[in-house]
């Protein structure tokens, strides 16, 4: 019997089963690191008397849920984080005016690579699977003991395979893929599953469209989205990796060890012909709520949100700014638009899609979290309704009282020129 | 070991996110204890008060898929300072349970006919739930209504209940 990757990654990292068969505990390539959910676990490891770290190497750490910290308990939050990286020796720590949100950073400094094990605190790890890595979300305790013994915990990965044939349409993005998936599987579809996802709609997309793809597996439940490292995969990683290899080829060549054998065994295995898919958005407060966008076409809107992990990459800029230039936002609603990394800001900035932005009339803030989970940046005020490109909707996500519609850039874009959800022109009907 | 008897909070839903037991704004408090007052403050829950129903009890029954969404282990927390150590559920998202865990809490799966029968059977009564560790049994009692169930507690879970937490266990074994 074969076996699928995150079996093979398991396999390479596994350093032993205390228990048989159910529980793995496994060496660790990389522990990221937010001012949210890591500054409780330093206070926790100084207070044991054991403030270090296992490998700064391996430690990649950054502030970016709010930042510029709005008040002293989120500059306290970033202080001990950046207090923590400066003892330790942590060199690749992103403060104020480097930093990014994780998911969109860590990826874009190459710290990613295909046969991984990463974990983060925070539930969006499952990001990197892009990569063909194994990331996971894990909570404050698993992340101090991360950081102390570069060690974790997982049950033996049941996968389940998403086959998707096909071509998208014009207009239609991974971000509607993925809402469309997590609709069919549900909210609790693949809790403790890995969710594979190959076919051809994939081996076509960029891995910008990937990361967006992996990044909502959480949202099904699950533990970590992956998709196969390619040539797409190389050519995103080569600048951080042409030391290592003779040619793209060679690189390829060590890379596609990290692919699942033809008769490994799934939990499930799903295909779908996505070629009629229309963009999808949420309704309701769970993330499989789901409709097309055409089923939704005339709800009205009070903030439009373009940003985040999910959707705050030069690619989604590129198409949100395609659907506003030369365009104003509705009177009635307002547009918030937060690039995710400086580098992606810069970028923006030289093709002229900042511009069109704030032509259009957007407010364009620093690369940060911010609005996504309600701590700044755009919180709602009660009963508001925001067109969001993020990845949860849950009541009071954006602010209290609050309700979020999850799309993709284009839609929001659409949106914000009509102040109701609409398909953007870039989807021929 | 901590606490694992008392009265029993019933949730009747599915999908109780981890927004909903501790909502992101207050996860820029640095104690535990600071989270207290802001337990399933924005549950939505029809005839549920967190003002009122959340006092004096040690136990949550609820459906499935409880504590999906963010990873944030403030979600145990806000239970634990509430004296809340045992949930039972017909399945936990995984980040949840491996938390509570970790914390030396737990977070039990019962099959769904069970968690039916303790519904149907015990919410709505002044109901007390006891978990006895080293025989895996769970005593669920209202007034002269009591049963007795078999459960599954992984070796592992067990040793993390036992020892107080992952970070003790760790230390002592990596
Ligand atoms: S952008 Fe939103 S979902 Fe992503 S890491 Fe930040 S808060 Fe979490």
């Amino acid at each position: 019997m074969g076996k699928t990757i995150a079996q093979k990654i398991f396999d390479r990292h596994l350093v032993n089963k205390p228990f048989g068969d159910e529980i793995n505990v496994l060496r660790l390539d990389a522990v990221f690191c937010h001012e949210i959910t890591t500054p409780i676990a330093i206070n926790d490891l100084v207070s044991r008397g054991k403030d270090r770290v296992f490998d700064p190497t391996k430690i990649k750490a950054v502030i970016d849920h709010v930042t510029p910290a709005k008040d002293s308990k989120t500059a306290e939050q970033g202080k001990i984080l950046r207090d923590w990286a400066r003892r330790n020796n942590i060199k690749d720590f992103f403060d104020i005016g480097r930093n990014g949100v994780c998911h969109a950073i860590f990826p874009e400094k190459g710290f990613v690579r295909p046969g991984y094990t990463v974990i983060m605190g925070d539930s969006h790890t499952c990001t990197h699977g892009a990569f063909g890595a194994f990331a996971a979300g894990v909570g404050s305790t698993d992340l101090e003991v991360g950081i102390l013994k570069g060690v974790c915990t997982f049950k033996e990965p049941k996968t389940i395979k998403i086959v998707l044939n096909g071509k998208l349409q014009e207009g239609v993005y991974s971000k509607d893929l993925i809402l469309f998936i997590i609709k069919e599987l549900t909210v609790n579809g693949a809790t403790n599953m890995v969710m594979e996802f190959t076919g051809p709609v994939i081996d076509a997309m960029s891995m910008e469209s990937r990361m967006t793809l992996c990044n909502m597996a959480i949202e099904a439940g699950g533990t970590c989205g992956v998709c196969y490292p390619d040539m797409v995969t190389v050519d995103y990683l080569w600048p951080f990796i042409k030391n290592d290899f003779a040619s793209k080829e060679a690189a390829l060549k060590e890379y596609s060890q990290w692919v699942s054998d033809a008769d490994a065994e799934y939990h499930e295995v799903r295909e779908y012909d996505v070629t009629k898919l229309e963009p999808m958005v949420t309704y309701g407060n769970k993330p499989d709520q789901v409709k097309t966008v055409r089923e939704m076409e005339g709800a009205p809107v009070d903030q439009i949100y373009i940003g985040s992990c999910t959707n705050g990459r030069i690619e989604d800029l590129r198409i949100a700014a395609a659907v506003l230039k030369g365009n104003k936002i509705s009177d009635n609603v307002r547009g918030i638009v937060s690039p995710a990394t400086p580098a992606i800001f810069s970028q923006a900035l030289a093709e002229g899609l900042i511009a069109i932005f704030q032509d259009a009339g957007f407010c364009v803030t620093n690369p940060t979290c911010g609005a996504c989970l309600g701590m700044s940046n755009g919180v709602l005020a009660n009963g508001e309704v925001c067109a969001s490109t993020t990845n949860r909707n849950f009541t009071g996500r954006m602010g209290k009282g609050g309700t979020v519609h999850l799309m993709s850039p284009a839609t929001a874009a659409a949106t914000a020129i009509t102040g109701k959800i609409t398909n953007s022109p870039l989807f021929k009907k | 070991m901590k606490n694992f008897k008392g009265k029993v909070l019933f949730l009747d839903r599915s999908d109780i996110n981890t927004d909903e037991i501790i909502p992101a704004k207050y996860l820029t408090e640095s104690s535990k204890e600071a989270l207290k007052p802001f337990l399933l403050e924005d549950l939505e829950l029809a005839g549920f008060n967190p003002r009122t129903d959340i006092k004096g009890k040690a136990v949550i029954v609820t459906r499935a898929n409880f504590g999906c969404g963010s990873s944030r282990e403030h979600a145990p927390w806000a239970l634990e300072v509430n004296g809340i150590n045992v949930v039972l559920a017909e399945n936990f998202a995984r980040i949840f349970r491996q938390n509570m865990y970790n914390c030396g809490m737990m977070a039990i799966e019962l099959p769904k006919e069970q968690i039916d029968m303790l519904f149907k059977k015990y919410s709505g009564k002044d109901c007390e739930i006891e978990v006895d560790l080293a025989k895996s049994i769970i005593t669920v009692a209202a007034g002269s209504d009591k049963d007795q169930l078999q459960v599954k507690i992984a070796d592992f879970d067990k040793c993390l209940v036992e020892a107080g937490g992952w970070v003790e266990y760790a230390d002592k074994n990596y």
